[in-house]
Parts: C-alpha cells; sequence; structure tokens
C-alpha cells in the first residue's frame, strides 16, 4: 500500500511539472477554500461599522451602512458556502491514478499513461471480475444461509447460527469491496438493548459495521432484489423494516424501536440520523427521533481515506448499480472505525442537545466539521426559521437599545 | 480541462481578468460550474437560492439580483466575475492600472454605486421613502411595526436628503457614508 501512496505522489509531481513546461493552467484543489472569511457576527460587525460611520455608538437608529454586513455575507457565500460542498466527493491534493478524480487529465508523459494504462488494466481486467464474484457469493449465501437458519426455532442456538451466517456473509461482502478497515476500541462495540449511530457516507457503512459484529437493520421495506433479501433476513432475526406508509408516522416509529430495544434479547440497533449521505467531511445535523428513546446510545465515528477510492454516493448523480461498479474498480476502499464509549441521555438534557452531543464527539473522534445544518438541503429548501433568527436580531440593534435606555 | 480553456481564452480578452488572477479564475469557474446544475452555461436566479447560507439572508434575493443585467434571468460566467470583482480589495489594484482610463469595478464609488442599487429598486438614481421601507422590511422581518419602521425611514430621509426632494440621491447617499470604511467592509479577501 506504501509504494502504491508513493506512486500517487510521484504522478501528481509529474504532471504539474508537465503543465508548467506547457504553460497549461493546472487545476490545483485548493483545500483552504477560495476566500477568507471574517468570523465576526451580526452584532460586531454592525457595531464596528456604526463607529467608523459617525460619532455616535450603537444608538439604535438605523444606519444606510448596515447593509454592508448583509451584502458581503451573501457574496461570500455565493462564492463559497459550508453546505453545498458537502454533498460532492472530497477532492483529493495527489493524483491516485483513476481518471475519475483527476481534472487534469491530458497527455503529459508516455510514463505516465503507461501506468494509469496499467492500473486500468489491474482494476477492470483483474480487481474488478473477482470482486464482482465475491459479491455475488456474499449475497447468495446470505439470502440461503438466513433461510436456512430461519426454520429452526427460536432458541439460543438459532441465534448462534444467525450471527455466525450474518458474519460471515458480511465479511465475504467486504472482501469483495477490498475494504481495509481499522478498527479501535473494541471494547466499546454495542451490546444488545441500545442504539448505535454512526455518521453516513454510504450505504457500504452497514458492511464495514456489519462485518465486525451483528446489529438490527432499520429501513423501508423494498421490492425485488432488496425485499428479497430482506425478508430472508428477518427469518434469521429481527431486523426493523417499515412500509413506505409507516415511515411518516413518527409515533409507530419510535414504539417499534423502543420495543425492540427493551427486549434485552434483540440485537443493537443500527442507525445513520444524518438521513443522508454526506461525502465524510463533514458531520451534518443528528435527526433527534432515535435519541428520544432513551437507551444507551453508542456512539460510532467512520472515516474513509479516499486516496484509494472515493466511497461517497453522489446518489443525484449515480444511480446505485454505477456507485457499487466504481467501488468495485477502485484500488481499495480504506477506512478507520472508532468504537467510542456509551452515552445517555443526561438529567434536564432535551433530545436535541443529546443528539447534538453525540454529533461532537463522533466529529472529533474522526476528525471531521460538526455542522448544524441539516443534511435534507441536498434536496430540499432550508427553513424560513433561520432567516427570521438573522431578522430579529438585526431588529433588537434598531430598537432595542432604546428599550434598555427607558427602562434604566 | 477542455472546458475550462475554452472560457479561459474567451475571458482573456475581458477586462474582468484584470481583478483576477489566473488560478482565481479558474476556481470561480469550478465554482461557478458547480452551481449551474442545468449544466448551460448560466445560472438561473434558482440556482442561487439553492446556497443556503444566502437563501436565509434577510437581503438574499436583492443580492441575487444585483448578478442580472436588466431584464434577464440567466447570468453567464463574464457576469459571475464582474459582480464579484466588486468586491475585490481596493489596495490590489495595480493589475488594472493602465487597462483603460475608467474607474476600476472595486473603487469605492463603484462599491458604494453597488449598495446604492440595492436600495434602488427602480434604478432611477433615486432611493424613494419606499424603496427604503422595503429594504428596511426585509431586515427587520415581522419585529417591527409599521409605524416604527417609517419613522425610522423618515429620519434617516431627512438626515441625507440636502435638496430637499424627501430621496435620497447617490451623491446625498456618498455623503452619509464618507466617515464608513467602504474599502474595508465591501471587501472579500481572495486567497492566491
Amino acid at each position: 500500500m506504501k509504494t502504491l501512496l508513493k506512486i500517487f505522489e510521484w504522478a501528481t509531481l509529474r504532471i504539474e511539472r508537465g503543465a508548467k513546461e506547457r504553460n497549461h493552467p493546472v487545476y490545483k484543489p485548493y483545500t483552504n477554500g477560495i476566500i477568507a472569511k471574517e468570523p465576526t457576527s451580526l452584532v460586531e460587525e454592525m457595531t464596528e461599522i456604526r463607529r467608523s460611520g459617525s460619532n455616535r455608538d450603537l444608538d439604535g437608529a438605523f444606519e444606510m451602512s448596515d447593509i454592508f454586513y448583509f451584502c458581503r455575507r451573501g457574496l461570500e457565500s455565493i462564492v463559497d458556502d459550508e453546505v453545498t460542498k458537502r454533498f460532492s466527493a472530497e477532492e483529493l491534493e495527489s493524483w491516485n491514478l483513476l481518471t475519475r478524480s483527476n481534472y487534469n487529465f491530458q497527455h503529459i508523459s508516455t510514463r505516465l499513461t503507461v501506468l494509469w494504462g496499467l492500473g486500468v488494466f489491474i482494476r477492470y481486467g483483474f480487481l474488478l471480475p473477482l470482486r464482482v464474484t465475491l459479491a455475488f457469493t456474499g449475497v447468495s449465501c446470505l439470502v440461503v444461509l438466513t433461510t436456512l437458519v430461519g426454520y429452526l426455532p427460536s432458541g439460543r442456538v438459532k441465534n448462534f447460527l444467525s450471527e455466525t451466517a450474518h458474519l460471515m456473509c458480511y465479511r465475504i461482502c467486504v472482501r469483495a469491496l477490498t475494504a481495509i478497515i481499522t478498527y479501535h476500541h473494541s471494547e466499546n462495540k454495542p451490546k444488545n438493548g441500545g442504539i448505535c449511530v454512526a455518521n453516513h457516507t454510504s450505504p457500504i457503512d452497514v458492511i464495514i459495521l456489519a462485518s465486525d459484529g451483528c446489529y438490527a437493520m432499520v429501513g423501508q421495506t423494498h421490492g425485488g432484489l432488496m425485499g428479497f433479501i430482506q425478508r430472508a433476513m428477518v427469518r434469521a432475526c429481527p431486523h426493523i423494516w417499515f412500509e413506505r406508509s409507516e415511515v411518516k408516522d413518527r409515533h409507530l416509529v419510535a414504539k417499534r424501536l423502543s420495543d425492540h430495544v427493551q427486549d434485552k434479547s434483540k440485537l443493537p440497533i443500527l442507525i445513520f440520523p444524518e438521513g443522508t449521505c454526506i461525502n465524510n467531511t463533514s458531520v451534518m445535523m443528528f435527526k433527534k427521533g432515535s435519541f428520544e428513546i432513551g437507551c444507551t446510545v453508542y456512539p460510532v465515528a467512520i472515516k474513509y481515506d479516499p486516496r484509494f477510492g472515493e466511497a461517497f454516493w453522489n446518489s443525484s448523480k449515480y444511480g446505485m448499480v454505477n456507485y457499487l461498479l466504481r467501488m468495485m474498480s477502485s484500488w481499495a476502499i480504506v477506512c478507520s472505525v472508532w468504537y467510542l464509549p456509551p452515552m445517555s441521555r443526561e438529567e434536564g438534557e432535551d433530545a436535541v442537545q443529546f443528539a447534538n452531543r453525540v454529533k461532537a464527539a463522533i466529529a472529533r473522534q474522526g476528525g471531521l466539521v460538526d455542522m448544524l445544518w441539516d443534511g435534507g438541503l441536498k434536496r430540499g429548501k432550508v427553513k424560513d426559521t433561520f432567516k427570521e433568527e438573522q431578522q430579529k436580531l438585526y431588529s433588537k440593534i434598531l430598537v432595542g437599545t432604546q428599550e434598555d435606555r427607558s427602562r434604566s | 480541462p477542455l472546458w475550462c480553456d475554452k472560457v479561459l481564452l474567451r475571458a482573456s480578452r475581458r477586462v474582468e481578468i484584470a481583478y483576477f488572477s489566473h488560478s482565481q479564475i479558474t476556481r470561480l469557474y469550478s465554482r461557478f460550474h458547480s452551481l449551474d446544475k442545468g449544466e448551460n452555461g448560466a445560472l438561473s436566479r434558482e440556482d442561487f437560492q439553492r446556497i443556503p447560507e444566502l437563501a436565509i439572508n434577510p437581503l438574499g434575493d436583492r443580492i441575487i439580483n444585483a448578478f442580472f443585467p436588466e431584464g434577464e434571468d440567466q447570468v453567464n460566467f463574464r457576469g459571475f466575475m464582474r459582480t464579484l470583482a466588486h468586491f475585490r480589495p481596493v489596495e490590489d489594484n495595480e493589475k488594472s492600472k493602465g487597462h483603460d482610463a475608467s474607474e476600476p469595478l472595486n473603487s469605492r464609488n463603484n462599491k458604494l454605486l453597488f449598495a446604492f442599487r440595492l436600495y434602488d429598486l427602480d434604478r432611477d438614481d433615486k432611493i424613494s421613502r419606499d424603496e427604503l421601507l422595503q429594504v428596511l422590511r426585509m431586515m427587520v422581518g415581522v419585529n417591527i411595526s409599521d409605524e416604527q419602521l417609517g419613522s425610522i425611514a423618515d429620519r434617516t430621509i431627512q438626515e441625507a436628503d440636502t435638496n430637499g426632494d424627501m430621496s435620497i440621491s447617490f451623491s446625498e447617499f456618498i455623503k452619509v457614508l464618507e466617515k464608513v470604511d467602504v474599502e474595508q467592509k465591501m471587501s472579500i479577501r481572495f486567497l492566491h
């Protein structure tokens, strides 16, 4: 693996050198962003503008220069905002010999092209067929074995066999992706009667976690092949599949989840509270539903190394099959999984605060940016409440100080 | 890549290139491209509104408007850069010297004109009481009554209006803001 990394670095340097020789503009990803943003708040900046503009202090009158703050903030967000970039794949600093992650791909040198060609041959000619075969094997084994186990009467033997079957099949799937996973702090692995929460980057997260421990899955019932697999799995051990109509009913969902965790013989539930795939540079808002149930939460942080293969699933750009093919024709999927110590809701803490506390812990461990924005912004519009907050804050500046003066 | 080269060749004949370095233009084009969901080489108002931080900005709609020339619904990359050029810091003007005699887009005057146009929706070069009220209402939402807002507007016009026409002209606007550090407040620090 280290040799592969060295080759990648050499490839990047070669491209840059070749580009300079021809005076071509090289597209370099700027990990620091395009602009330097001022971190001042609304109040701080308004005070500054007014103090420089007139002799009066913040005395509550309107100044025509007040729009400067909103204007600049608006322009800054047009050039570079924190949210929209989380929904597309992260840019790499050095090229990893995959055309999909390179914006400068032109013929720079014969050696480089040969190396790239060799890479393509290895990946598509050798690795891909091998992996596809393994994937088929893994999935069919899962279906067959779980159906067989399902015929057994409930009891310790059934549970043991079910766990073994699940683990084995997931491990085959992991090999099918050549996922190189490092597990940290396995002593904190989720136990029965709890909920496991993790940050979501792709459907592969499920396979990665399930190959190291047994979980009860939560999800919508699908038709076709997925539905077939779901029905087979549920025969061996209880998973929680919802009908599409039931998903809208939050009380029903909460009840089924809490019933499951109260039964200590059932496996811990695996939930991704972000609700959608994020590109693994940040953790977005956790939906509070899973945190209202009132049981122990086992946070897990998953961080992928994008140099060997980009794991993020951009569902608006690529369908599932396309995504899986890309996964299987990358070099490898390398990731680290950290099992964090269990957390419970504290006295006087509501579900949202608890969710934020868990989110902060996961972000800290995985080296991700902790964000308050909702992952649902990938497809939906932002709520007006945020705008109203800003308007309220500004209104306070306009008239607030007058009230203070009349009170004193 | 091919798309970048074509645009850069065209852009290099334009004046906007004086405001941004080669690498900044590349980066801005990449940003433009990522906002352009329809992939037709131009941005619509919806493309801007998809940016959450802009959608929650009280003056978001006015700012988006500033990108679109009179009566048009699409802005191309040149127009995009042109509007952003207003926010280049003033001290970086060595590049634009010697290009033409007219004032650079990011001069203090042009920055103030940009702000003036945020108020002056009908482009009649005057900020009327109504136009001022509209902007005030956008910034305060529902938190201040009509009467209070009206008196704030009246007082502002009274203080600024020197020729008694009950509206604020551009020169009156400049006079009111003469002590404000416009260069710093209406500038964005571009990296590299």
